[in-house]
C-alpha cells in the first residue's frame, strides 16, 4: 500500500510549491470534480453504515431510528457470549477456516508450478482459461452443479444406484460438510487463485536457473532453490491476507447450503449475524455479532502481518 | 521451464492488446543446459493437468447435454444424460414461455447492463482524477477509498442504511450499495498513473483540459484493462443474488436469474426445507430435469459469450491489482 503513491511522473514538487492552494484547487477543480460520484457513494454505503455499527449498543428499534432508539451499552456482547448458538457459529467459522487452509492453499502454488512447466504456450493459455472459468461462475450455480453431480438425486447416486450399490449424499451431511464446502471452494477458486503465483514464477530471473544448472543442479534442486525461494514473497503475502480473513468463510456459499446441512454445522459468523439479525428483527444483536467479528479481524490482519515482518517479508505493507 | 519464463516475460512488456509476435516465436524450444524430459514426469503433469480440465469441462458438458435432451433420454438414464443421443430444444421452448424465467433474464440483464455503466463511468472518473499525483488532495481521496477496504459497517448497518432511505423492494438497492469497487479504482488508476506524462503534457499545452485528455488519450490507450475492470463488475452484477434475498425477498416478479435458479434447480431438487412460494406454469416444485439444466445453461451463456474475448486481459487486470495496489 505504501507504494500507491510512489508512481513515476511526479510533478517536480519546486512548482508544486510555488501555487498557492486556491490556484491548485482552479487548476485541479475537474480533476477532485471527477472524484466525486465515488466519495458520495462510497460515503453513503460504506461510511455511514460505520455509525450505523452504534445499533450495536442499543436496542434498536426500526421504527424510531439510530438517533431515537434506547442505549444499553455492551448488553448486546453480553447476550452474544452468553449465546451456544454465537460460540458455535464462531469455532465453526474457524475450524472450516483452519482446514480450508490447510487444503486449499498449498494447490494454487502448486498448480501454478505444473502450469508454468507446460512449454508450449497456446496449450498452457487454454488450459489457463478454462481454469480460470469457474471463477467467474456465481456460487447459486457452483452448487447447482455440486448438487447435480453428487447431491440425492445427483450424477454419483445415479451411478451407484444403477450398480445396486448404497447412496450417499454428501449435499445434506453435517459430518462431511467441512469437506463438501473446501472442495466447492477449490473447485471455484484454485484456478483463479494461480495468476498471482504465475506471476511471480515469472517474475524470477531466468539467469539464476542457467548458471544454478551449469552448476549441477538438478531440477528438483533448481526448484528447491531458485523458484521457491522466488516464490515465498508472494506465499506470505497471500497467507497474510488468508489469515486476516480468517473469519470470513464464503458467506453465500453457506448461506444457500443451511438449509440442507442444519444450521450446527454451517453457522458460521457472517451467517449468524445474518439469521439472528435481520431474519429475525433483531438487528442490534446482529450488529454486535458483525461489529465483533471487524474487530478481530483487523486484530488478525494486524497480527499476521507482525508474522510476516517476522519472517523477513514484506507482508502487507513495508515496515 | 527457463523458457517459458522468458516468453512470460517478453508478454508482459509488450503493449496488452492484439497478439503480437512474440508469442508465437520459440513456442516450444527448451534451453540447452535443462534435462530433457523424463517419460514418467510428463504423464504425471499431463494427467494432472487432464484432471483439471476435466474437472471443470465435465460437468458443464453433462448439463448442457441433459438441457438438450427429451424426457424419454433423461428418464432412460435415470437422471443426468452423459451422451446426446435425441437433441431437442423443447427445455428451452418451454423455459423461455415462461413468464418467471423471462421476467427473471429481462431483469438480469437489466442490472447487468445499467449497474455495469455506472460502474465503470463512476470508477473511471475516480480513478482519473486521482492518477494525476500531485493534485490537490488526491492522497486524502485514496485513503478515504482505501480504509474502506478495512473499515466496513458489515451486513447489518448496511441493510439500515439502504432501507432507510427506501431502498427496499427498489432495483436500485441491488446497484448502488455495491457500485463502486475500490480494488477496481485502484487497478484503472494504477494504469491511468503509467500513461506517459509527456504525452499528456503536449496535449495540456495544445489545450486540452482534463475532461479531454481522458477522454482522447488516457482512455484509448487502457482498453484492456478498461476490458478486464468491466467484466469483473458485470459478472458481479450477474452473480449477485444476495442483495435480492435481503431487499426483495417476496417480490418474485422482480427476481433476476440466479434467484430464481436457486428457489426453482436448487432448493426444488431436494433440498429440504424448500419454501414452495406460490409459483404457478411448469414450474412446479420439481421441473423436469432438462428444465432445470436449461436453467443453468442460461446462467451460463452469457458469461461464456464475453470470456473468449476477455481472457487474455484477466493477468494484466488482476496483477496491476493485487501488485500494485
Amino acid at each position: 500500500m505504501s507504494s500507491v503513491d510512489t508512481e513515476p511522473g511526479t510533478k517536480p514538487p519546486a512548482r508544486k510549491n510555488k501555487l498557492s492552494l486556491r490556484a491548485r484547487l482552479r487548476r485541479d477543480r475537474s480533476l477532485l470534480l471527477m472524484t466525486v460520484p465515488a466519495v458520495v457513494l462510497l460515503l453513503v454505503f460504506n461510511y455511514v453504515p460505520l455509525f450505523g455499527l452504534l445499533t450495536a449498543f442499543q436496542d434498536y428499534n426500526p421504527l424510531v431510528g439510530v438517533w431515537n432508539s434506547e442505549w444499553v451499552g455492551f448488553d448486546q456482547f453480553v447476550a452474544l457470549f452468553g449465546d451456544s448458538l454465537f460460540w458455535g457459529s464462531l469455532t465453526n467459522t474457524l475450524y472450516l477456516s483452519f482446514v480450508q487452509l490447510i487444503l486449499f492453499f498449498p494447490i494454487p502454488i502448486a498448480l501454478a508450478l505444473l502450469l508454468n512447466s507446460v512449454l508450449s504456450e497456446r496449450l498452457r493459455n487454454l488450459i489457463q482459461s478454462i481454469a480460470y472459468l469457474p471463477h467467474f461462475f456465481s456460487w447459486v450455480l457452483a452448487i447447482t452443479i455440486f448438487q447435480q453431480m453428487f447431491g440425492g438425486a445427483g450424477l454419483l447416486n445415479q451411478f451407484l444406484r444403477s450398480n445396486d450399490m448404497s447412496t450417499w449424499d454428501i449435499m445434506t451431511n453435517p459430518d462431511t460438510f467441512v469437506l463438501l464446502i473446501t472442495s466447492q471452494a477449490i473447485w471455484k477458486e484454485a484456478g483463479w487463485s494461480i495468476i498471482v503465483f504465475l506471476a511471480a514464477l515469472a517474475a524470477i530471473n531466468t539467469d539464476l536457473y542457467e548458471s544454478s544448472a551449469v552448476d549441477g543442479a538438478g531440477r528438483w534442486r533448481r526448484l528447491w532453490h531458485i523458484t521457491l525461494p522466488g516464490m515465498m514473497g508472494v506465499i506470505m503475502l497471500m497467507l497474510v491476507l488468508r489469515l486476516g480473513n480468517a473469519l470470513t468463510v464464503g458467506f453465500e456459499q453457506f448461506l444457500i447450503q443451511r438449509q440442507a446441512v442444519g444450521h450446527e454445522a454451517a453457522d458460521v459468523l457472517d451467517t449468524f449475524s445474518f439469521y439472528y439479525g435481520i431474519a429475525t428483527n433483531n438487528y442490534s444483536y446482529g450488529a454486535a455479532a458483525g461489529l465483533f467479528k471487524s474487530v478481530i479481524s483487523l486484530l488478525l490482519i494486524w497480527g499476521a502481518n507482525k508474522l510476516a515482518h517476522a519472517f523477513g517479508e514484506d507482508g502487507l505493507y513495508r515496515r | 521451464m527457463t523458457d517459458t519464463l522468458t516468453i512470460e516475460r517478453a508478454k508482459d512488456e509488450r503493449p496488452v492488446t492484439g497478439r503480437g509476435a512474440v508469442r508465437r516465436r520459440k513456442r516450444s524450444s527448451r534451453p540447452v543446459w535443462e534435462e530433457p524430459p523424463t517419460t514418467a514426469g510428463q504423464t504425471a503433469k499431463g494427467l494432472a493437468l487432464g484432471v483439471v480440465v476435466a474437472v471443470v469441462l465435465v460437468p458443464l458438458w453433462i448439463i448442457v447435454v441433459t438441457s438438450l435432451s427429451t424426457q424419454a433420454a433423461v428418464n432412460r438414464a435415470g437422471g443426468l444424460v452423459l451422451w446426446p443421443t435425441d437433441v431437442t430444444f423443447e427445455a428451452y421452448r418451454v423455459m423461455l414461455g415462461d413468464a418467471t424465467v423471462r421476467n427473471a433474464l429481462l431483469v438480469s440483464l437489466g442490472i447487468t447492463a445499467v449497474g455495469t455503466v455506472l460502474s465503470m463511468v463512476v470508477s473511471i472518473l475516480c480513478a482519473y482524477g486521482l492518477s494525476r499525483s500531485g493534485s490537490v488532495a488526491h492522497r486524502f481521496i485514496l485513503v478515504l477509498l482505501i480504509l474502506t477496504m478495512f473499515l466496513s459497517g458489515g451486513l447489518i448497518p448496511t441493510f439500515l442504511v439502504v432501507t432507510e432511505l427506501g431502498g427496499y423492494g427498489q432495483y436500485w438497492a441491488l446497484i448502488l450499495p455495491g457500485a463502486v469497487s475500490v480494488f477496481n479504482i485502484l487497478v484503472l488508476r494504477a494504469f491511468y498513473s503509467s500513461t506517459s506524462a509527456d504525452l499528456i503534457e503536449a496535449a495540456r499545452i495544445d489545450g486540452a483540459g482534463d475532461w479531454r485528455i481522458l477522454w482522447t488519450i488516457v482512455l484509448p490507450t487502457s482498453r484492456a484493462v478498461t476490458a478486464v475492470v468491466a467484466l469483473f463488475y458485470g459478472v458481479g452484477y450477474w452473480n449477485s443474488f444476495f442483495n435480492v434475498m435481503l431487499y426483495m425477498p417476496t417480490d418474485s416478479e422482480k427476481w433476476p436469474l440466479q434467484y430464481v435458479l436457486l428457489t426453482y434447480v436448487n432448493r426444488g431438487n431436494g433440498l429440504p426445507g424448500s419454501v414452495n412460494s406460490g409459483f404457478g406454469s411448469q414450474f412446479a416444485q420439481t421441473a423436469p430435469l432438462s428444465l432445470q439444466m436449461a436453467v443453468v445453461v442460461l446462467t451460463i451463456v452469457p458469461l461464456l459469450l464475453v470470456y473468449p474475448f476477455m481472457q487474455k486481459h484477466f493477468r494484466v487486470g488482476v496483477l496491476t491489482g493485487a501488485v500494485k495496489g
